[in-house]
């Protein structure tokens, strides 16, 4: 007998399916929920880890793939040296391992096809991942969106997502990639090697038909600040801007 | 479930503990989260507007707010996303010295607290009077900065952290309890760190 259905906790088993490396700093997890898992390009899971003591750990990371991804979701996280969350998935982790997740979260970083565009996306280091799901869910709708991502990041072995966004650019379907490397010379003819700044800003964005509709700029508080100023400096409004920032 | 490999290496000491709010750690540094752009507001074109529903109350420039009695708080925070901070020292006007100036007394049990980036976070009444919450003004004895939400931002430490919104320019007494911006986008309507009031739903 009961005196009715239990509250579903929102808290659920996720399987480690796959590992990939993606960069020396980060590494994809991909996860087969236990229960129907829909969410929007941009959102972020809370994942939960338990000591045989009892204790927890929780954190935030944001969804790489796209919603049309199939039955695993991928994380894609950095290693942070003195974290608590991320050296167990660098160091401990393996395929066939069961980990908590709640989500999907956040109803303000996100983006779908139907929204339009046209879309800036600027992301610094491991800030590219929420962005990555919005260009991943734009490509799998063959949507027709112009959209430019402007990606910094240290060293070009450090471009997260390299091959594919690469890729994406050269299909010529409204998709740019703009690198922008801060300790290493450019290598493509139209990337830049220097931080975001709102010339670089102003000269992307004439890439877009017409000026963005929306904005997101995801990474670090120092990259969120520098980059969303670059882009008010570079004429966008600041009420088109949203912004995701990495914690600490 | 017991996550395989996964020992509780950073546990804090117990005296701790006790002031940790569930699945919270503790963090040293302060974190800075927004869903947008860091507005930078002058001092010089900085205001403060009571409201009752769309009606103003009473209006203060900088210069007549910073005149009204300043109170410390030293207080922990806990944000949603997982981070608790010990001991954080503002300075700011109380609520209810806010309430006294302009000669009311609550006309409502809900109140929005708005901001200059068009921000809004719905907070009960009651959790703002009877000292429990200011408009801060300054932290550890200095500006607050524009990232941290300067020049004032609402201080409302026994909720999640979202509910102290920062570059504040109002607090509007509804009839009804609204949602604000995150409350709308997912988030608790309540959001009491003990209870872990995180997300829509939660108990």
């Amino acid at each position: 007998m009961s005196d009715g259905p239990a509250a579903q906790s929102p808290w659920q088993t996720v399987t480690i399916t796959r590992i990939e490396k993606r960069t020396p700093r980060v590494t994809s997890f991909f996860l087969r929920p236990s229960r129907p898992f829909a969410y929007r390009a941009g959102q972020h899971v809370d994942v939960r880890l338990t000591a045989p003591d009892g204790y927890q750990a929780r954190r935030s990371y944001s969804i790489a793939s796209a919603p049309e991804a199939g039955e695993t979701i991928e994380l894609a996280i950095e290693r942070l040296d003195d974290g608590e969350v991320s050296p167990f998935f660098h160091e401990v982790a393996a395929v066939g391992d069961e980990v908590e997740l709640r989500g999907p979260l956040g109803g303000h970083f996100v983006w779908s096809d139907s929204d339009g565009g046209p879309l800036l996306l600027v992301g610094g280091g491991s800030g590219v991942v929420p962005l990555m799901a919005m260009i991943r869910h734009r490509a799998a709708r063959k949507s027709a969106v112009p959209a430019t991502l402007v990606f910094s990041a240290r060293i070009w072995d450090e471009v997260i997502f390299r091959d594919e966004l690469i890729d994406f650019h050269d299909r010529r379907d409204g998709f740019d990639l703009v690198l922008a490397l801060t300790r290493e010379p450019a290598r493509r003819p139209a990337d830049y090697s220097r931080r975001i700044d709102a010339a670089m800003i102003e000269q992307s964005m004439v890439r877009l038909p017409a000026p963005p509709r929306f904005a997101f700029v995801c990474g670090s508080n120092a990259f969120v600040s520098a980059a969303a100023q670059a882009l008010i400096d570079a004429g966008v409004p600041a009420s088109l801007i949203r912004t995701e920032r990495y914690g600490v | 479930m017991v996550t395989r490999g996964f020992s509780s290496g950073r546990k804090p000491p117990t005296d701790a503990d006790a002031r940790i709010p569930p699945g919270q750690y503790l963090e040293q540094g302060f974190p800075v989260l927004s869903a947008g752009p860091t507005p930078r507001v002058r001092t010089e074109e900085w205001s403060f507007t009571l409201k009752h529903g769309p009606r103003p109350i009473k209006k203060w420039n900088w210069t007549e707010f910073n005149a009204l009695p300043l109170t410390k708080m030293t207080r922990d925070i806990h944000c949603v996303t997982a981070w608790t901070k010990f001991d954080t020292a503002w300075q700011g006007v109380l609520v209810d010295d806010i309430l006294a100036d302009a000669g009311i007394e609550p006309p409502t049990g809900f109140t929005l607290a708005l901001s200059f980036d068009g921000y809004t976070t719905n907070v009960p009444t009651k959790d703002l009077t009877a000292g429990k919450a200011m408009v801060a003004l300054l932290y550890e004895g200095k500006p607050i900065t524009p990232d941290h939400g300067g020049p004032a931002r609402l201080l409302v430490p026994h909720l999640y952290f979202w509910k102290s919104a920062k570059w504040l320019n109002g607090l509007q007494f509804t009839e009804r309890d609204e949602p604000g911006f995150w409350e709308l986008r997912g988030y608790h309507i309540y959001g009491d760190p003990w209870r872990e009031q995180r997300y829509t739903g939660d108990p």
